[in-house]
């Protein structure tokens, strides 16, 4: 089945919060610290004030009435201290979106500034190991004598690997619409990845009751766990409506949602490998070390995926962060496993050079049985089928490992393997079903963030119960909708799926209506490992000219349970490794040590992918059936696909050209420096 | 954006005559709008000449071709007579941008655009091009994209565009209109390297209007544009290259080289040029050439890359020129 709101996406019909219309509508526009570490003497709203149009100015000088409850980087001019460059500070609300913006460059701010610290190093004296990494996994995990078995070991790799800031760039800017009514209820329009935590978000922050907020996110172009946790525009949007009594629309510039939307913590991974002469790990450790602002803790989870992939009798991971002056690093797409799997795949395909063994069969031969970290049985797990599968397509079996010896005129070419894995779990949930003209309405606050979430929920409906998909319509994106989780953390379809299946079993007992909620199911499930996984393939070409790497084919194969949807199954796989071809080999962001904040803060200076870089890419799966998943058998796939591409990419280049470069991006610059 | 008047000229002498302090010439507005949203420009008001009757190319007497102002680069790169003639002003032009960009982009504003220093575009932090005496943080900060060859303390950005490597190459002349009347720049005349002034990217006055770009016949020989980038499109140079290369009897009779994404101009590598006329055409003497060019190159810790990058640019293109 299409897309069920492809035809109106395509044809501009889809109406997304910047987008509402609303009479004696107000914009705002925010005013940015320019310094990283501080306090703010005195903000002079008053030229802004005098500009044409404008109806306020929003400033620590007379701080709205917020909770001093909110999140740190929402409770806007609650405070003069300056945790980083970049942040919020002031706002301007005018008539229109221009004068809003250009009475925003007339605010004079003045600061007593201090010095600052942006950057992260390994032997940062700030370091310190959190009680927690997100989303609640235990910091440090260790089994056995790493010493021991690296001692043991026939062979070891020691390594470090760095990746940069990154940044998650949806098409669609943070925006938000935010009214008041006579009864002092809200409503906002936000790009949410969750209206039900959305609205919880934003209540907390205000100060009121979740019932007397509403948030409504009928489309979401795009987030990637940029929208996961309300950011400041929805509540810049609520607090200027109340100011000026209008509704307020505003839409962070590019170049804001750099500054203020949260973004990947660099990373540091030093990791320490050891192996028996058959290949079999003798002792896994992995330490990331990470930062964090001032404001909020936010360590990602970035040594897990040594938790799940090899068995080994040694492990230990570990997190050390830092908190600096900067923003509050958040979600990117696989927190954790992508960092995560880019530096031990990596580190993987080292050892397989070290040890003279194949990168697939290493993998292959280290393979667990139960989870490393726990010692849990898995639910399913089938990444030696990736392996074996992959393998085949890709004709593995014709590679010669020697790095850097072929050649096809001045292009070096090379293959590469990398494994992926992201957890498959699910979070309770509501949803209704109830008999509508005769058809069928499905309502469940689930979020749909250009994944297809309302189309594989429609499907799901469907098949249970046993109508046709043009019979049911689904209502998402809203907060007064049942209770539902985010989407993210690849859990959208598993959680949201399970109620939806619930409560159109209950309508089926009914004949009127059914409402479900999962918590209780949830609760019952069996202590198990829940995850996917997968291999990726990638062939690379580089330049000895000039260093230039292009991605000649991307395969990648997955275990992720049941398909619910295949075309859209295809599209979020192949999605997730365009979006780590582009960690691989462009995407960075730089932090500025002499003034605080990023560099690069646009689509021209921060490179994406473009669809020539993309040149073939596969995805395919494998058939897993699962019955300690959820209803539907799923295993989440938003992530899985950015997870080891890079590992894979990086791998390749060093095939082909004999040189391993350790930080990412892998740039012409990198590749090219050794060679001379 | 601070607000602004807009104006429409009619004909060349019209917009001279319009010109005061504070008026902008806007072509297609893919850079100077974009500087205007980003408050690195500021104008007062904008006069459009955009539509002004200079879009038509032309052969000339003498065996050459005028290419109008406000020649969209689209139209520029499709024309039957560059696609035959001049394939390397062909190529560096499609090697620009995207296709919605080069469809508004006009010839004028392409050799007029701004560097793309993140500083430089960035009103939070100092510039000395964008205002004098700030400083220049790209030197110990962000450079990797920056300038190796005829950079300043003052500076180090490079120039952004394409087209204007190959008409450097080429040695093209710039047609200008002015309040002091009319003159031809031949390029790679028409920039002009920063010093102590790197405000002044080119050699115009206020109130100049490039009016044409009229290209010489073409030079005898085989000639390519090869640009250098992390992906494969919609990305400035890391390093480009236009040359020209005309070998009889084994022996380097003619040859042109101009490099992009190095300078704050389009550099023409005339030392290299001088150093192969009269030589042979061989991968030794091209890469002893390059590296006469590059003893020039003061790169600074995270550009340095580009002096090899360049070097091998240059003999590659070479040699895939040479019979």
């Amino acid at each position: 089945m299409n897309r069920i709101e492809g035809r109106v996406k395509v044809t501009g019909l889809a109406t997304y919060a910047a987008e509402y219309p609303a009479e004696g509508v107000a914009y705002a526009c925010a005013v940015q610290s320019r310094i990283a570490k501080g306090r703010i003497k005195r903000v002079d709203g008053g030229p802004a004030l005098e500009s044409p149009g404008v109806l306020a100015v929003l400033s620590c000088e007379d701080p709205p009435r917020m909770s001093e409850d909110a999140d740190p980087e929402l409770a806007l001019f609650q405070h003069r201290e300056v945790a980083y460059r970049g942040q919020i500070v002031a706002a301007v609300v005018a008539d229109t979106y221009e004068n809003a913006r250009a009475a925003a460059a007339a605010v004079r701010v003045d600061y007593d500034p201090d010095d600052h610290d942006v950057t992260l190093s390994a032997d940062h004296p700030g370091l310190y190991k959190p009680d927690v990494v997100n989303p609640g996994f235990p910091t440090d995990t260790g089994k056995g004598d790493v010493e021991a078995g690296l001692a043991a070991a026939a062979t070891t790799v020691e390594v470090t690997y760095e990746t940069p800031v990154l940044h998650n760039n949806p098409m669609e800017p943070h925006a938000a619409l935010a009214y008041w009514d006579a009864e002092g209820r809200l409503l906002v329009y936000d790009t949410a990845q969750g209206t039900s935590t959305s609205r919880d978000m934003i209540a907390t922050a205000l100060g009121l009751p979740p019932d007397r907020v509403r948030v409504v996110s009928r489309h979401v172009g795009g987030g990637f766990g940029s929208k996961g946790t309300t950011r400041p525009q929805a509540v810049l949007a609520a607090l200027a409506a109340r100011v000026v009594g209008r509704p307020v629309k505003i839409a962070l510039t590019r170049q804001q949602m750099f500054d203020v939307t949260g973004y990947r913590t660099p990373t540091i991974q030093r990791l320490r490998l050891g192996a028996d002469a058959q290949g079999r790990l003798t002792a896994l450790e992995h330490v990331a070390y990470e930062q964090s602002s001032t404001l909020i803790e936010f360590a990602e989870q970035t040594t897990v995926p040594g938790r799940v992939m090899y068995a080994t009798p040694a492990l230990r991971t570990a997190h050390r962060l830092v908190r600096l002056d900067v923003a509050t690093p958040s979600w990117m797409r696989a927190p954790g496993e992508c960092p995560g799997m880019y530096a031990l795949e990596s580190a993987m395909d080292e050892l397989a050079y070290a040890a003279g063994l194949d990168p697939v069969e290493l993998r292959i031969v280290n393979d667990a049985e139960t989870e490393p970290g726990t010692g849990l049985p898995f639910s399913s797990r089938d990444l030696v089928g990736c392996l074996r599968e992959g393998a085949r397509r890709f004709g593995w079996e014709r590679r010669d490992p020697a790095p850097g010896i072929r050649r096809e005129g001045e292009w070096l070419v090379g293959t590469g393997v990398a494994a992926s894995t992201y957890p498959a779990r699910r979070s309770p949930c509501q949803a209704v079903a109830t008999v509508r003209d005769g058809d069928f309405l499905v309502q469940v606050a689930a979020a749909d963030i250009g994944t297809g979430a309302r189309t594989a929920l429609t499907r799901i409906a469907a098949d249970t119960l046993e109508v046709s998909p043009e019979r049911v319509h689904v209502e998402l994106g809203d907060s007064d909708l049942p209770r539902a989780p985010v989407a993210g953390g690849s859990m959208g379809t598993a959680s949201w799926g399970s109620a939806v299946v619930r409560a159109c079993e209950e309508l089926k007992r009914d004949g009127k209506e059914g409402r479900a909620d999962t918590t209780e199911e949830i609760k019952g499930d069996a202590e198990l490992a829940r995850h996917a996984f997968g291999a990726q393939f990638a062939e690379v070409r580089v330049s000895s000219v000039t260093g230039e790497i292009r991605v000649a084919r991307l395969l990648g194969v997955f275990a992720a349970g049941r398909i619910v949807d295949p075309t859209l199954a295809r599209s979020q796989f192949i999605g997730g490794m365009t979006m780590g071809l582009g960690m691989a080999l462009m995407e960075e962001t730089l932090t500025d040590a002499e003034f605080g904040g990023f560099l690069h803060r646009d689509l021209a200076q921060y490179h994406v992918p473009v669809c020539a870089d993309v040149r073939d890419v596969e995805a395919v799966w494998l058939d897993e059936r699962d019955g300690e998943l959820n209803p539907m058998g799923s295993k989440g796939i938003g992530e899985i696909g950015i997870v080891g591409t890079a590992a894979a990419i990086g791998n390749a280049v060093f095939h082909a050209t004999g040189h391993r470069v350790r930080e990412l991006p892998i740039t012409p610059a990198k590749v090219l420096m050794p060679r001379f | 954006m601070k607000p602004f008047e807009y104006a429409r000229a009619a004909s060349p002498a019209e917009a001279v005559r319009g010109f005061a302090p504070g008026t902008m010439y806007l072509g297609g507005g893919t850079n100077l709008v974009d500087l205007m949203k980003l408050g690195v420009a500021e104008p007062e008001r904008l006069l459009d000449v955009s539509r002004l009757p200079l879009d038509a190319i032309e052969q000339t007497d003498g065996d050459r071709v005028r290419v109008g102002a406000t020649v969209r680069n689209t139209d520029l790169a499709a024309h039957p007579v560059i696609r035959s003639r001049y394939p390397m002003l062909a190529r560096a032009v499609l090697a620009g941008a995207s296709g919605q960009v080069r469809n508004v982009a006009t010839v004028g504003g392409n050799l007029l655009q701004r560097t793309r220093c993140t500083y430089f575009q960035d009103v939070s932090r100092p510039c000395n091009k964008r205002r004098p005496g700030s400083g220049c943080p790209a030197i110990e900060g962000d450079h990797a994209g920056l300038a190796v060859l005829g950079a300043s303390d003052a500076c180090v950005a490079t120039h952004p565009s394409d087209m204007a490597v190959a008409l450097a190459a080429l040695g093209a002349d710039v047609h200008v209109t002015g309040p002091g009347g009319d003159r031809i720049i031949p390029m790679p005349g028409l920039h002009r390297l920063p010093g102590d002034e790197p405000e002044r990217d080119t050699v115009l006055e206020p109130g100049d209007l490039i009016t044409a770009v009229e290209l010489p016949p073409p030079p005898p020989g085989a000639s390519h544009y090869r640009k250098v980038r992390e992906r494969s499109s919609f990305a400035f140079a890391l390093v480009s290259v236009a040359a020209v290369l005309d070998v009889r009897d084994g022996a380097v009779a003619g040859c042109r080289i101009a490099l992009g994404g190095v300078a704050h101009v389009p550099w023409r590598a005339e030392r290299a040029e001088q150093a192969l006329i009269g030589g042979p055409a061989t991968g030794e003497a091209f890469l002893q050439a390059a590296e006469t060019e590059l003893e020039q190159a003061g790169p600074l810790p995270r550009n340095a890359y580009k002096v090899p990058l360049a070097r091998n640019l240059i003999v590659a293109t070479l040699e895939e020129l040479a019979p």
